[in-house]
């Protein structure tokens, strides 16, 4: 075999070495549209990782820019006819970039709050939650949305402010139970992985997802001690952390006899399906993680097998499927959202030119790079208003913000909405 | 280059975005899809044919180097900036593409992604028929430079047979035209056919007349079975010889075969030794009659199985196959050796052998897949470039597949050029004199060596290095 250096097995040098420059990315990636440039394209960041690699770019912190710009979509490796895993190359060049980086203080900010306090720590959500559920009522939001004072946050993160949906209430948030039967036996168990942003958040679309699950006559447990699924601090470079949340949820997940764990977001059902690869160094894990890995599905796949979801309420709109990328290239679930779409009555589905591309949300990433993910989205709403479609389909938290933030950018508010696919078939199945 | 210069062409495009000199930029303009990495002093990205002009001007009282560039999807290294200076990225030079559905023809910039040229022409019935495999990437300007082919080369040619006018920007700087809009034109040398495949070392091309032909409107496919190599040689001449011209023939050989079934099964037969896939297009009635005379030739020629698609659906599935090859083989090794040595036609069975001579004198994975029909057969070395020792051997192999293509009396490269990667070898087919006429060429149009340098022809002792 040929020795590999330290720095080289860090950049996973051997992985870069799969892509022959073919450059048949170059037309799916988002940010090579919007930037016009090699640098800013798969080939040319796996080609900055290798430099690197070789020693003949001697400092690491020259190619942090296009690395960092990477919205990580991993439209390239669908693109790719010889199967480079850009993934795990960027991955590992972003974890070798943070033992580097001098984060901006707002920046570092966001990451220690987010990553640490935040997300992986379900009780804050919902308290989160529930803070802007009183923000909400108390009639706060409508004094500080007339004020200037949102937009004076820092990396436009008081724009997002206005694409929160109404929240749950305190009493509305326990309605759900943590072991739900359906009426008649059930076809198929399943427990039920929450989300941080969707628990905190869009824990209305947790609770249709638990409905449809009971109308398809499916069985769900929701474990209490299930955390983050650690999609944005693997992508962030922060892969310890990472590595001990997928820990923590293999445990909790390993213990339940079920036929599946399910999820609604595309972005953690893609996490957590990379659970093998984040452990395969892991010994007490690497076993266990395939297991785990084995029985995760979305949503969508479940109500599909499950079946006869009584969606009786027509709904009469032209809609359009803003496909998550994270569900679409890395989970590889394409089918059934498309199948459950085309079972509501009365809908049309108008698909989008290029359907398959980034919306530009990418985890945080239009919180941290706000200009070029308004680039990227400005294109993507170009193709949604052409299909005339009233209603946005998504399957992602990151997704149904960004295309939220789409319709406010465009001036559609009260024209468009944006929803998650649970929600519109709870619309359909009459589910309040 | 020096700091002054680069001031005065930031001056000249005075948009700094579309003028790069950062290190991860510089790197990124560095390769293409062949070998090596050399890194340029600068890269410009032209909107116009005045800014090209403005640069080449410079150029030529400064004395540095320009390498034109598409996307860089080359596989012979015409894009490589070998000796430095100026990368000049045509590829956001795109702003014209029509179609004149009257005079049958397309005006497009270079910039023009090939495959769009494609959409634009289908819209009127019509068609672009060079067809390469990279052509959902490629951009038009490249494959102009390059003269590129692809599967439907052999029923229709390949990119010169469709250019009839051009805008090029002289080594010097000055913009001519040349041919025009009309199928035929005879006046005075034919500067469209030089430009074609001069690798951008005789001019930058800013503008294409390409012409258009009406879309077929049926087309058929064909898998055929071979327990022997040979005989499918032999098939593909019978077929040949015989009254069709099928649109394309491809080749699969025992190697490919058993790639693509351990990579995703596709139930293909492993103990084949080739498989032909044939397609035919034109009246609907005359392309079934065809593929069904294709069928008839294979079997009396010993063919084990023949398989003809009824459906869209069937047609892609047996095209599946061929296009599972490329990521199937570089699961044994990562590094793809594609050569493109072309033989005459009746010369593909002595190939195959001499092909198989090769593979066992070096102990080197190597297999055949390719466009058969027009003998430009695409041996495809496997290895790893990391391993220094195998790419010595691969080294005097892919030599010595030269040889034997010029003593079967074919050519060095079928669709991807010169560039780097084969101007050792050019005397060995074009002889002394064939070589000093070209060069003569070179120096006329370039007296001062501005534009592509390093390519076509070889540096005193340049030898095929592949090994960085």
């Amino acid at each position: 075999m040929i020795p590999l250096t330290e720095l080289q097995k860090e950049l996973r040098y051997d992985l870069t070495n799969a892509c022959v420059q073919c450059g048949y990315c170059l037309p799916v990636c988002p940010t090579y549209m919007t930037m016009e440039r090699e640098t800013q394209s798969p080939r040319g960041r796996i080609n900055l990782v290798k430099m690197v690699a070789e020693g003949r770019i001697e400092n690491i912190s020259q190619i942090m820019e296009p690395l960092e710009l990477c919205v990580g979509c991993r439209a390239c490796e669908t693109a790719c006819p010889t199967g480079v895993q850009y993934g795990k190359i960027h991955e590992a060049a972003k974890n070798a970039l943070a033992k580097h980086k001098k984060y901006s203080p707002t920046v570092k900010m966001i990451r220690n709050v987010l990553f640490k306090k935040v997300f992986p720590k379900q009780k804050v959500m919902v308290s989160l939650g529930n803070l802007i559920w009183l923000y909400q009522k108390s009639g706060l939001q409508k004094v500080l949305q007339k004020t200037q004072i949102l937009d004076r946050f820092p990396n436009h993160l008081g724009e997002f402010e206005r694409t929160l949906p109404p929240l749950p209430s305190i009493k509305e948030r326990k309605m759900v139970g943590k072991h739900i039967l359906p009426e008649q036996k059930p076809k198929l168990k399943v427990a039920f992985f929450q989300g941080c942003v969707m628990e905190g958040i869009y824990q209305r679309i947790n609770r249709y997802t638990i409905e449809l699950l009971k109308l398809a006559g499916v069985e769900v447990i929701i474990p209490k001690k299930q955390t983050c699924c650690g999609a944005l601090h693997a992508h962030s470079g922060e892969h310890n952390q990472a590595i001990e949340l997928a820990k923590q949820n293999i445990d909790v997940f390993s213990q339940l006899d079920v036929d599946y764990i399910v999820n609604n977001a595309g972005g953690c059902g893609a996490a957590l399906v990379e659970y093998d690869h984040l452990l395969e160094n892991d010994p007490d894990y690497k076993e266990k993680a395939k297991v785990f890995v084995s029985k995760v599905r979305d949503i969508s796949q479940i109500l599909v097998e499950a079946g006869n979801l009584p969606l009786q309420y027509p709904i009469n709109e032209t809609v359009t499927y803003q496909r998550s990328c994270h569900m679409t290239n890395v989970q590889k679930v394409k089918d059934e959202p498309l199948q459950l779409i085309q079972s509501i009555p009365g809908l049309k589905l108008v698909e989008m030119e290029r359907p398959n591309m980034c919306c530009g949300s990418g985890g945080i990433y239009n919180l941290i790079h706000y200009e070029e993910s308004m680039k990227i989205l400005s294109l993507k709403m170009d193709t949604v208003i052409d299909t005339h479609a009233t209603t946005i389909i998504t399957t992602n938290p990151g997704c149904l913000i960004q295309m939220q933030k789409g319709i406010l950018n465009e001036g559609l508010k009260g024209k468009v909405r944006a929803v998650h696919l649970v929600e519109l078939l709870a619309e359909s199945a009459g589910i309040e | 280059m020096e700091n002054r210069v680069i001031e005065e062409i930031k001056r000249l495009i005075p948009d700094p975005k579309r003028v790069m000199t950062d290190i991860s930029d510089l790197y990124s303009y560095s390769y293409d899809a062949s070998f090596g990495t050399y890194l340029p002093d600068i890269v410009v990205q032209p909107k116009s044919t005045e800014e090209i002009v403005r640069l080449v001007q410079l150029a030529n009282q400064e004395k540095f180097p320009i390498y034109p560039r598409g996307q860089a999807t080359g596989l012979s290294g015409g894009s490589l900036p070998v000796k430095g200076g100026l990368v000049l990225d045509l590829s956001k030079m795109n702003q014209t593409l029509i179609i004149d559905p009257d005079n049958l023809v397309a005006i497009v910039s270079p910039g023009v992604l090939t495959a769009d040229i494609h959409k634009a022409a289908e819209q009127y019935g019509l068609m672009y028929p060079p067809d390469p495999s990279s052509s959902n990437v490629s951009t038009i300007g490249g494959n102009l430079a390059e003269n590129s082919g692809g599967p439907k080369g052999l029923k229709y040619g390949v990119t010169k047979d469709y250019v009839i006018g051009l805008e090029v920007v002289t080594p010097e700087g000055k913009v001519i035209r040349t041919g025009g809009k009309t199928v035929k034109n005879v006046t005075g040398y034919d500067l469209t056919k030089l430009i074609v495949g001069s690798e951008g070392t005789l001019g930058i091309i800013t503008e294409a007349i390409l012409r258009l032909i009406p879309k077929p409107p049926a087309t058929e496919t064909a898998m055929v079975i071979f327990d022997d190599i040979v005989d499918s040689g032999r098939a593909i001449s019978k077929i040949l010889t015989s009254g069709i011209l099928p649109s394309k023939l491809e080749l699969m050989d025992q190697a490919s075969i058993q790639a693509v079934e351990d990579y995703e099964p596709v139930g293909l037969p492993r103990d084949a030794e080739a498989i032909l896939l044939v397609e035919v297009d034109g009246h609907p009635l005359a392309a079934k009659d065809e593929i069904e005379k294709v069928k008839a030739i294979c079997i009396g020629l010993g063919a084990r199985e023949v398989k003809i698609a009824t459906t869209k659906e069937e047609r892609e599935e047996l095209w599946r196959a061929r296009k599972l090859v490329s990521p199937a083989i570089v699961k044994i090794k990562p590094t793809k050796i594609s050569e493109d040595a072309t033989v005459p036609r009746s010369k593909i069975p002595e190939m195959f052998k001499r092909l198989k001579e090769i593979k066992e004198k070096y102990q080197l994975h190597l297999v055949i897949f390719g466009h058969a029909g027009d003998g430009n057969l695409h041996p495809n070395i496997i290895t790893n470039k990391l391993d220094k020792e195998e790419m010595k051997r691969v080294e005097k192999a892919v030599e010595e597949i030269f040889r034997a293509t010029i003593e079967l009396g074919g050519t060095l490269s079928g669709e991807h050029g010169i560039g780097t990667m084969k101007a050792p070898f050019m005397e060995m087919e074009l002889g002394e004199v064939g070589l000093v006429m070209m060069k003569r060429i070179k120096e006329a149009w370039d007296p001062n060596n501005i534009l592509n340098p390093g390519k076509i022809f070889p540096e005193p002792g340049q030898k095929l290095v592949l090994s960085e």
